[in-house]
């Protein structure tokens, strides 16, 4: 297990250095911050200037190896257009996507989970035909227009929901949470049906063909020889089963939620990093595009590192595997 | 029973007391406003919105017209000196006192290192302060539009800004937070109360600004939310979320008028679209024609600008929202007659007549620059424009980027481009700004080339000419326009000028492109024609 560890973590860095030396490289292309900094009358010779002192007439080596040695030392340096460091804009932006993220991924797996066992065990039943149309529709409708439906239907026409923005949260330290007050939960509800909406449709797909395969094993046939209920055989059995793989899925699918609700931020105006990070892009704000992607990366890293040390917790093949192994 | 009473008395008077007092404004943008340093870029929308929490020596009214603010009253005392006399009793939001030493200071910060205003005041200017409310500046040659642009160079308090160490302005590129990024200390009519760049700012009201006795405005709050996404805004303000919201896309309109909470406000802005052509290179960098430019044939440029039909960019491309211009200006920032200067009229029969003329009777390839997300509707007008030309027998390669693509490619130093789309909007409101930037010769002398490779970097007249348009006379009236005080002299030499470069046809002027902004009924505001929001003049029922 300890060298399980090690070598990941090993893996880890290579990965993260991988990741620095690819975004770096397309920092390069993305347009010139310098432009983007200054207004209309500044003055061309200004403009050199701004472009020597950034370092950006530096040689690429160079810049990177600045890069690389400021990123491990945790000094992302200060946003070119708003002016603060870049570490604090991210803590304090930080709040806002996981709790969407946290949110979307529950609602996908409270709602995904029972509509896979239903669309499993009854699956000649009207019902989990319309189930697999809607999963259907939400894998192939893109999230911004799901989004920006749900905002014309729940915000426009019904005027339920509001339509943008996190409403009110309250300050816990340096935490900002909007489960505390009314509003904070109405603008949640939208943004977090959004962005879950494709992880459900994966589960939900995914429980259903696991437990189709479970439902045929032997054990099952067994068990129901034996005269278990049903409700003891699908769900105590069968069930427990089919999460395993589940949550694997769900946990590496965690990281990509957190990274992909960019789009879901943008739609909403949603203050988490992903509309920090793609306000960034648009005006070419490199120490925060740098600072983001590394911090994602990380973030996918470390939910990798964890899904695979639980895999081996709690699968008890693998550990017997590894003992054999050794012995 | 007393008790009841008493119940139900207070209810009564809390029900009284609470609605109709609290003012609350809210409203959308679709760009964020970064750091609140005054002087930190020099970009309309930061420095408007930082118009209602700063003051400058003058301000624009909603019609544009220059009026005193903290300066009183001021006169030209001789060609080269102007005496500005400030506003006694005005108090900067922490109740510092405002005179003459704050005037001072700020001129000097203004021109420092980090400072992105530097145009306000030439660097060879002397500020002096005569006593506590009056001061001088000299400047090294007559200006008469010397304050044009200082409703946006506001004043800060020295002793405020000395304090919490914000002396030099935000540097980009620095190390640490300047104090100034997100507090805010001015004379204006609200104060700023908090700011998270990206996400809310907050501004209320101030109650001991010194205009408050002519004050317009019944706010009591301010809250200001960037909205990037066009669906979302429009939603919001549909939604009744938010009371005003700016642009609305040209598709959107319709329905923000229909909408019986909403109406539009549109009408045009000072900002002028125009097409630009390589007119220095001795071979274009993107065309087939070899060993020579065609666009330094004014023929050629006469056939581009009448192939292109403007009434139908402006029905179908910008759905009415725009103003067809024959000038390089709005008409409006000028004496001239909107109908003075007429456009070249749509004619492809005689485009290609003119092109055949030339000699390029079978048409030719050039390529095309332009931005898809700086000007309304820009990447459309670009393709509409590739369409026309394709007519008369020019081929367009489009090339259109985003605009942190876009300009550093086509501005100086690169100039890689050999038509391009651009628009400008004179931060001055005067002409001469426009022949400053985009007319004036880009040489460092009489003699040296055009755009002369190892000198870009250093040019200053014509910084914005990137197809390097020249003629030495529009020049030499230029700086006789820039120092002349007699009005009546000065804006015959503009229309002169100004039909100097029409008759060269140095520019293809297109239009001028509409403001859009959708409005709650329950809001009255004025509009201002250069996209400006001053709160103070919004009345909300």
């Amino acid at each position: 297990m300890v060298a399980l560890v090690i070598r990941r973590s090993i893996q880890s860095v290579v990965v993260m250095l991988v990741v620095a030396l690819l975004a770096f490289t397309l920092f390069r292309y993305v347009g010139d911050p310098v432009a983007m900094m200054v207004g209309q009358d500044t003055s061309l010779v200004e403009r050199a200037a701004l472009r020597e002192k950034l370092g950006l007439n530096d040689p690429v080596p160079l810049q990177f190896a600045r890069f690389v040695v400021n990123t491990a030392q945790g000094q992302f340096g200060i946003s070119y257009q708003i002016g603060r460091p870049v570490a604090e804009l991210l803590v304090e932006r930080m709040p806002a996507t996981l709790e969407l993220s946290l949110v979307a991924a529950l609602f996908a797996l409270f709602i995904g989970i029972p509509m896979g066992v239903y669309t499993a065990l009854n699956p000649k039943k009207w019902l989990s035909t319309v189930f697999l149309t809607i999963s259907l529709i939400g894998i192939s409708l893109p999230t911004f227009l799901i989004g920006i439906l749900l905002i014309l239907l729940f915000g426009v026409v019904l005027g339920w929901l509001p339509t943008f923005g996190r409403g009110e949260v309250v300050q816990l330290g340096w935490w900002t949470t909007g489960f505390l007050t009314a509003s904070g939960w109405k603008s949640l509800l939208m943004p977090a049906f959004t962005l879950g909406m494709f992880q459900l449709t994966l589960i939900m797909r995914l429980v259903r063909s696991e437990m189709l395969e479970v439902l045929l094993t032997d054990y099952i046939k067994f068990a129901r020889a034996r005269g278990l209920s049903n409700r003891a055989v699908n769900f105590g059995h069968a069930l427990k089963n089919t999460l395993v793989p589940v949550i694997t899925i769900t946990g590496l699918q965690l990281g990509s939620i957190i990274a992909f609700a960019i789009i879901t931020e943008t739609v909403f105006q949603w203050p988490g990093m992903g509309l920090l990070f793609i306000q960034a892009i648009s005006l070419v704000d490199i120490p925060i595009m740098s600072a983001y992607l590394v911090l994602i990366a990380m973030f996918f890293v470390v939910i990798n590192l964890i899904v695979d040390i639980l895999y081996h917790v709690v699968d008890p093949r693998l550990r017997v595997d590894v003992r054999g192994a050794q012995g | 029973m007393r008790i009841k009473t008493l119940v139900l008395a207070s209810a009564i008077a809390a029900a009284i007391a609470m609605p109709g007092h609290a003012k609350e404004l809210r409203f959308a943008f679709q760009g964020t406003l970064n750091s609140f340093d005054p002087y930190n870029l020099n970009e309309t929308f930061h420095l408007g919105t930082f118009g209602n929490i700063y003051e400058g020596l003058v301000r624009r009214g909603a019609d544009m017209a220059i009026e005193p603010a903290l300066a009183t009253s001021w006169e030209v005392l001789e060609p080269t000196r102007w005496r500005f006399h400030l506003r006694k009793g005005v108090k900067f939001h922490n109740g510092n006192a405002f005179n003459a030493d704050d005037v001072v200071f700020s001129a000097k910060r203004v021109r420092a290192d980090g400072s992105d205003l530097k145009s306000r005041i030439a660097t060879d200017t002397k500020v002096i302060k005569v006593d506590d409310y009056t001061v001088d500046f000299v400047t090294s040659q007559p200006n008469p539009i010397l304050h044009f642009e200082w409703g946006t160079w506001y004043i800060m308090d020295k002793e405020w800004t000395e304090e919490n160490d914000a002396v030099a302005p935000q540097s980009v590129g620095g190390e640490t937070e300047n104090y100034a990024t997100r507090h805010a200390n001015g004379t204006g009519p609200f104060m700023l109360e908090s700011h998270e760049s990206g996400v809310k700012t907050v501004a209320v009201v101030n109650p001991n600004w010194w205009d408050n006795a002519n004050k317009e405005h019944n706010l009591t709050k301010v809250v200001f939310t960037p909205i990037g996404s066009d669906p979302t805004r429009v939603a919001a303000l549909l939604s009744g979320q938010i009371d005003m919201a700016y642009p609305i896309p040209v598709q959107d309109q319709q329905r923000v008028a229909d909408n019986s909470g909403t109406s539009m406000l549109v009408g045009p802005e000072t900002r002028t679209i125009f097409l630009g052509m390589d007119q220095f290179s001795d071979e274009l960098l993107y065309s087939s024609v070899k060993g020579k430019n065609p666009f330094k044939d004014k023929r050629v440029r006469e056939a581009l600008y009448r192939a292109i039909d403007i009434k139908a960019i402006q029905e179908k491309v910008m759905r009415g929202n725009s103003e067809p211009s024959s000038m390089m200006i709005a008409p409006g920032l000028t004496s001239i007659s909107p109908t003075h200067f007429a456009r070249l009229g749509y004619d492809p029969a005689k485009a290609k007549q003119l092109l055949a003329d030339a000699g390029f009777g079978g048409g030719f390839e050039v390529g095309m620059d332009c931005p898809n997300d700086r000007y309304v509707n820009d990447e459309a007008i670009c393709t509409a424009v590739v369409g026309m030309l394709a007519k008369v027998g020019v081929k367009v390669n489009l090339l259109a980027q985003p605009k942190a693509k876009y300009f550093p490619k086509v501005l100086a130093p690169n100039l890689d481009t050999s038509f391009y789309l651009l628009g400008w909007t004179p931060g001055s409101l005067d002409s001469w700004n426009v022949f400053n930037n985009l007319i004036g010769c880009p040489r460092m002398s009489d003699d040296a080339p055009i755009w002369n490779k190892a000198d870009r970097e250093k040019i200053s007249i014509g910084k914005f000419n990137l197809g390097g348009y020249c003629n030495p006379k529009v020049d030499a009236l230029a700086s006789k326009i820039l120092s002349e005080t007699d009005k009546a002299k000065r804006d015959a030499m503009i229309e002169q000028a100004w039909a100097m470069t029409i008759d060269d046809i140095a520019y293809i002027p297109l239009h001028q492109q509409a403001l859009s902004w959708g409005v709650s009924n329950k809001v009255k505001l004025a509009q201002r024609v250069d996209n400006v929001f001053a709160w103070r003049h919004v009345v909300m029922q």
